[in-house]
């Protein structure tokens, strides 16, 4: 399969635990030195969206399934919130607490990713993205048409996370270490995952279907299983998408951010679950400056064409840039240091089991 | 015919019931229970021609979409900006010429064009690698929605099609009798009928391509075995060209018919992109026949499910999308 060679595993991150820990302390530290706005709108969105776009990665990833209603389960966890919790339009708003609020709509969203999983994993490949594709543009225009629920046109506003132990957390210091966590969690649980019986599965599944159903692998329920996974991914990270807008609507769960998280997901790199966080950031910043670049009106041009630059030419997207470069340079240094080398770093290509 | 009669006598019978009744919905005069539960006779035939004539649309989108998919494994996620692309083009045309059918013809031949622009600078330079393709596609739509937008901005465009298809034809289905005995007969544009016929002889004419001539041939022999028919001699790579222009040129033959059937405006490129993906995915991809059954299913689902349950139109085509997948992943009529 042609997915194959797009999102096989490397296992170059774990070894350069250094700089990983040097990241780790800059995102602690960021909010000491950036503005609110870089602390909120570009430091938690990036994380929110990355997030996201991590639980499209290790479908697409890990599991080869590129699912594109994604965003569309993360949209139901939002709406879910703004369903049974509070909001300021007047339109169900159950009042519920926010302990149950949360549980139940991440638990909601990772149900329907199953069925969602359910419904496309008997098919494989492009079929899988044109069945989510479908799926999602439907959710767009079901929550659009129906008032009763889901409100319509107008969606929900005056969405707000709780005050808990005196701390108001949509402020943006808050926020951002909440949704720090959150990514931070995601990402770990996504690594060590990756590593244990279900994840190398999971992978064997993706490299070979035929063959782990030969070997006794009940492959559909290790699809579907992974899609309830991705969605509580999803889904946690709904929720904070909602309480950072605050408001939620059609256009929230629309075509367009939906494809955006594919995205992400592509300009940043399905070979690692850094690569998300990477095209997240890139996206936010673009999404904010391009407005310094030409019109912002533009945006999705700039986009598109980013989107189209990096599949054309860098398959791997900025995480496989990043790897060919440092690659290159540790060839010329190989070439200088002989065999020993060479043997260790040409593990390399057949790494794709082993995940990190 | 006599073979599935033979075999399942059952089915056969339920279906030639079905069959008598719903005939007998459209051309009887509703008695008064049924009235009291569907509701007017009107509105239940006009639903059903507007389910028929959309649907006739969808698969003028939807089999250049299937045609492709077809013969080159290639999603063109692009399909749906194609058609909006041609109904801009076909606008622009048929207002500074003035006549409806240049309009036609030049939005059948520009997006045509750039169907084979397409193949050749990026489908052909990454083929077998249908995942990339996907993307490429997906990249280029959000592009093209973009800068159509720059060009023809948010407003909805309404095309002026001849004359002599203005103006609705009196249909020989009676809707309700008068106190006074007359019979009132229900009404329907005419445009709409002819977007059927229009549909109807497209297919009939695919059909005919690919079943009755030697370049249809050659399509089929394509779809079945790619590296066979290479070795046999064929320019494969023309014959991708071809089947990419025809593919491209019905969508935007079909964005200045639907356009003129509703309206120009951006956001339909999503409409019809999901409507040729149901259609295609219902239909089995790479069917020709499978996109006509789906287009009609999926054409009718949405109509009917927006005049008698407006909130939630889209399930109804949403189930019949998880239905056909749960019964049958290939499609209704897809091999794999």
């Amino acid at each position: 399969m042609a997915a194959r060679s797009l999102f096989s595993g490397s296992a170059s991150f774990a070894e350069r635990h250094p700089a990983a820990i040097a990241v780790i302390v800059l995102l602690l530290v960021y909010p000491s030195f950036a503005s609110d706005f870089f602390v909120f709108q570009i430091g938690a969105y990036s994380l929110i969206l990355g997030t996201i776009s991590l639980s499209l990665m290790m479908l697409a990833g890990y599991g080869g399934m590129v699912s594109l209603a994604q965003m569309t389960v993360a949209g139901f966890a939002g709406y879910l919130v703004a369903i049974l919790g509070d909001n300021s339009v007047g339109v169900m708003g159950l009042g519920w607490p926010w302990w149950v609020t949360v549980p139940t709509a991440v638990l909601a969203a990772a149900l329907l990713n199953t069925f969602i999983g359910a419904i496309s994993v008997r098919t494989e490949g492009i079929y899988t993205i044109m069945i989510t594709l479908a799926i999602a543009v439907a959710f767009f225009y079901f929550v659009r048409q129906n008032y009763v629920i889901f409100n319509g046109f107008t969606g929900f506003a005056g969405v707000a996370p709780p005050v808990l132990f005196g701390v108001d957390w949509r402020d943006p210091l808050p926020f951002y270490y909440l949704s720090l966590a959150v990514a931070g969690g995601f990402l770990w649980a996504v690594l060590h995952g990756a590593r244990s019986t279900f994840g190398l599965s999971l992978q064997a599944i993706r490299d070979n279907p035929r063959r782990m159903r030969a070997l006794g692998y009940d492959v559909t329920l290790h699809r579907i299983a992974a899609y309830f996974l991705s969605g509580l991914i999803a889904g946690t990270a709904g929720v904070l998408l909602v309480w950072f807008n605050g408001r939620i609507s059609p256009g929230s769960v629309g075509v367009d951010i939906v494809i955006d998280i594919l995205v992400i997901a592509v300009v940043g790199g399905l070979r690692h679950p850094i690569g998300p966080f990477l095209g997240a950031i890139a996206f936010v910043l673009l999404e904010n400056f391009a407005i310094d670049l030409i019109d912002r009106e533009r945006f999705n041009t700039v986009i598109g064409t980013a989107f189209l630059l990096i599949v054309l030419f860098s398959p791997d997207g900025l995480l496989g840039l990043w790897n060919r470069i440092t690659s290159k340079v540790r060839l010329g240094r190989r070439a200088q240091l002989g065999a020993r080398n060479e043997k260790r770093d040409g593990r390399h290509p057949a790494g794709s089991l082993e995940g990190t | 015919m006599r073979q599935f009669v033979e075999r399942h006598t059952f089915w056969a019978i339920v279906i030639l019931l079905a069959a008598a009744v719903f005939l007998w919905m459209i051309f009887a005069v509703w008695p008064d229970w049924l009235v009291s539960g569907l509701g007017r006779k009107k509105t239940f035939v006009n639903t059903l021609l507007n389910g028929v004539t959309l649907g006739g649309l969808y698969f003028l989108v939807a089999s250049g979409f299937t045609l492709v998919f077809g013969l080159m494994r290639n999603v063109n996620l692009a399909h749906g900006s194609l058609y909006l692309l041609g109904g801009y083009i076909g606008y622009e045309v048929a207002e500074a010429s003035g006549s409806w059918f240049l309009g036609l013809a030049v939005a059948f031949l520009a997006i045509a064009a750039s169907g084979v622009l397409m193949q050749v600078l990026i489908f052909r330079r990454m083929e077998g690698d249908d995942l990339r393709q996907t993307l490429v596609t997906l990249a280029i739509s959000i592009i093209a929605a973009d800068l159509m937008l720059a060009v023809w901005t948010g407003t909805t465009y309404q095309f002026a099609p001849p004359e002599w298809l203005f103006g609705a034809a009196t249909l020989p289905v009676v809707s309700v009798v008068k106190a006074s005995g007359d019979p009132v007969f229900i009404k329907y544009p005419i445009y709409r009928l002819t977007v059927l016929a229009v549909a109807v002889a497209v297919g009939i004419g695919l059909w005919l391509f690919l079943n009755r001539t030697r370049i249809g041939m050659m399509i089929r022999a394509g779809v079945n075995d790619r590296q066979m028919l290479s070795a046999s001699g064929v320019n494969v790579q023309l014959l991708f060209a071809l089947v990419f222009a025809i593919g491209a040129g019905l969508a935007g033959f079909a964005g200045v018919v639907g356009g003129t059937a509703l309206s120009i405006a951006p956001g339909e490129d999503v409409r019809y992109l999901l409507a040729s993906l149901i259609v295609v995915i219902v239909g089995g991809l790479g069917s020709v026949t499978g996109a006509a059954i789906g287009a009609l299913l999926i054409g009718l689902a949405e109509q009917f499910g927006l005049a008698y349950f407006p909130t939630y139109g889209v399930v109804l085509t949403f189930l019949i999308l998880v239905v056909v997948l749960a019964v049958r992943p290939q499609g209704i009529m897809g091999t794999r």
